[in-house]
């Protein structure tokens, strides 16, 4: 595949690192991610990722724009609300780069169709909400052998670490099982800065960047945090301890995909 | 008298930075290890700045030569891949 001078303009910055070079922009245009959640996480991460021209981007989600939405989902605008978002984030995509071709899956992800959602892409990322969404994609992409980002983004806070089959913990080793429900607010309950979404859905670009070029060290086996009132990030080596983990561990006990139920103000 | 075989010529004269080592990585990337190219070059921005780039990328700039017009032909070395 020759790049045309349309192309060759288009992404002159990443052929000009010499991490990337020609070698590295093909391999995103021929990479693909499937970004699950077109909110606060995903929407930045879709528009960086259609940007760096990833050739394939598919996003799911079940909601359609709200006005609260705009307050961080950058890839929607007035014009969007109601419409379906990934419909809604589909267009910004294609609007921003012609190279792309956007699968847009406008569903809530469930044991039932979780698997065959995350099948044919090379890098998932979590940009979901909540809890039960957080394990799914986690256990899912454990069974899959896919490798995931995963992040949430509360108030002022937020984290992220990513998970490569072999090469460290999964979600689910550091944190077992979904809180209570009720137990923890939703992003929703407890207010969130917009920006905040722009940082970490940034990172989890950057990560699905890092993984289809092969560039760098992944968040693998660490978790990053950020403060943003303290202005802090920190890094934490996350321990693993394969013989423990109901799911990706050497005897797991999970074996097949859970639907935890959701808080109910999360189900609207 | 020239102690090197070009095997391949990129013209960057008809384009500005940052595409003009753009084409110059493009054109490397089709060769192999040891094998040459000439590029061909404006004077001024190009010329300060391309062969320093190549050499940032690992590759052995040989020779730069004045064409006399306006131009400049740098040859470059293939090194790493
Ligand atoms: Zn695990």
């Amino acid at each position: 595949m020759a790049f045309s001078n349309e192309q060759l303009e288009r992404y002159a910055r990443h052929i000009i690192l010499k991490e990337i070079g020609v070698k590295g922009q093909k391999k995103l245009l021929n990479g693909s991610v499937l970004i699950i959640g077109a909110g606060g996480l995903g929407a930045p991460a879709a528009m960086y990722l259609a940007a760096a021209g990833v050739g394939t981007i598919g996003i799911v989600d079940a909601d359609v724009v709200d006005l609260s939405n705009l307050q961080r989902q950058i890839i929607h605008a007035m014009k969007d609300i109601d419409k379906p978002k990934v419909i809604s984030a589909k267009e910004t995509m294609e609007e921003m780069n012609p190279d792309v071709k956007v699968n847009a899956i406008q569903a809530f992800v469930s044991s039932e169709n979780i698997l065959e959602l995350i099948e044919p892409y090379d890098f998932i990322i979590d940009g979901t909400d909540n809890f039960p969404a957080k394990f799914l994609i986690n256990d899912a992409c454990v069974m899959a052998k896919k490798p995931f980002s995963h992040a949430g983004i509360i108030r002022f806070k937020g984290q992220l670490m990513t998970y490569v089959p072999g090469q460290g913990p999964c979600y689910r080793c550091v944190f077992h099982e979904p809180p209570p429900k009720n137990a923890v607010p939703t992003c929703k309950e407890a207010g969130v800065v917009g920006a905040m979404g722009g940082v970490i859905g940034s990172l989890q670009a950057m990560e699905a960047i890092k993984y289809l070029t092969g560039v760098g060290d992944l968040l693998a086996g660490r978790l990053m945090t950020y403060d943003a009132i303290k202005m802090e990030f920190r890094t934490i080596k996350l321990p693993h301890d394969t013989s423990t983990c109901p799911v990706c561990g050497e005897n797991p006990t999970i074996t097949e995909l859970i639907d935890y139920e959701q808080a109910a103000c999360e189900l609207k | 008298m020239a102690d090197y075989i070009v095997d391949e010529t990129v013209d960057i004269t008809d384009v500005v930075c940052p595409i003009t080592f753009v084409k110059v990585k493009v054109a490397l990337e089709e060769l192999d290890v040891g094998q040459i190219l000439r590029i061909r070059m404006n004077d001024g921005e190009p010329v300060q700045n391309v062969p320093r780039s190549c050499k940032e990328e690992g590759q052995q700039v040989l020779k730069l030569l004045c064409n006399g017009d306006g131009t400049y032909d740098l040859i470059v070395k293939k090194l790493e891949d």
